[in-house]
């Protein structure tokens, strides 16, 4: 069994008919994604400065993770089910639709960038928390979640583009 | 010179032509607008949230204020630059028909001047002198603004 049958398959349930033919719920989870976007991105952003030394610099680090994470966690929450929603709603397409799967893979590579600090460098906050800039490591950690969230938004918002580009219309 | 007519000569200015012939610039223009809507939308939700005691309650919100504020203006700054592309390639063939379009354009400048007199006083004051319900209305009205942009924005992007 393929990953293409398996979504042909998937294409064929009547709640991905359902989505894919609904004139407004479609819309909508499509707007939630979009929006939620703010909460998600908008709070890892701010975290990411922090590590960078270049916002919030009073707080010690621990404590804008601590009071923020949660926040960018429910964000990620909502955009995970919104979007396995669209993904949901055409199967074959996303699946065959080349800036999905690279946002797949940048989606990949920034939760592991993600679960890397919070297991290497982020251990050991207690030394440098109070530091206006973190050390090397976290700022690296720091500098690459940016690139890769606006590789997401990028790779995300080039989806319907396949079409138009490669397939002539 | 109408409305319309304004739209209709930026819609078709020499720039916008040479740019609509691009198949890719668009897609970019919207991407770096949505980079926009991150920063700015992290800048609001952070000193919102501390306003309704949420998010970093242990700062006070004239430090969290001071500290979001030049990341919502870089973000302000993405946002219209490629806000007013994105208005320019369609002004007359789309934006000046839709009532988003419209609604978008009448609430952002109420939000943008929320956000920077009262807003920005109520956080920047002395916390001792503000009653905490002044800093929930505050904070709710100014997500209420934003979020009507916001929705009103995507709505137009709709097909």
């Amino acid at each position: 069994m393929t990953l293409l049958s398996v979504c042909e398959w998937l294409g064929t349930t009547r709640g991905s008919i359902a989505l894919h033919e609904s004139l407004h719920v479609f819309l909508i989870v499509l707007g939630i994604h979009v929006l939620t976007l703010c909460v998600f991105v908008g709070t890892a952003v701010l975290i990411d400065l922090r590590l960078l030394g270049l916002a919030l610099r009073r707080a010690p680090a621990s404590e804008v993770v601590a009071r923020l994470l949660p926040w960018t966690g429910a964000g990620f929450l909502i955009m995970i089910v919104s979007g396995a929603l669209l993904f949901y709603a055409d199967p074959v397409s996303r699946y065959q639709n080349i800036f999905f799967r690279l946002k797949m893979a940048a989606l990949v590579l920034a939760v592991a960038n993600a679960a890397l600090f919070h297991r290497t460098v982020f251990r050991r906050v207690a030394e440098w928390d109070v530091d206006a800039v973190p050390p090397r490591p976290a700022r690296i950690a720091a500098a690459v979640s940016l690139v890769l969230w606006a590789a997401l938004i990028t790779l995300g918002r080039m989806i319907p583009y396949q079409k138009y580009w490669f397939e002539g219309g | 010179m109408s409305v319309f007519e304004l739209f209709h000569s930026l819609q078709y200015s020499p720039l916008l032509v040479a740019m609509r012939a691009s198949p890719w610039i668009f897609a970019v223009i919207a991407s770096v607008h949505l980079m926009g809507l991150a920063v700015v939308g992290g800048a609001v939700l952070a000193l919102d949230l501390r306003l309704l005691g949420l998010g970093l309650t242990r700062q006070p919100a004239s430090y969290v204020a001071r500290e979001t504020e030049r990341w919502l203006l870089a973000g302000l700054v993405v946002m219209v630059l490629t806000g007013l592309l994105q208005f320019m390639c369609f002004a007359a063939t789309k934006y000046y028909y839709l009532t988003s379009f419209w609604v978008k354009i009448a609430v952002l400048p109420l939000a943008l001047l929320f956000t920077f007199t009262v807003r920005r006083r109520v956080a920047l004051a002395d916390a001792a002198r503000v009653r905490p319900l002044w800093n929930r209305v505050v904070a709710i009205a100014s997500l209420g603004l934003w979020l009507t942009v916001g929705i009103a924005g995507r709505l137009i992007g709709l097909p």
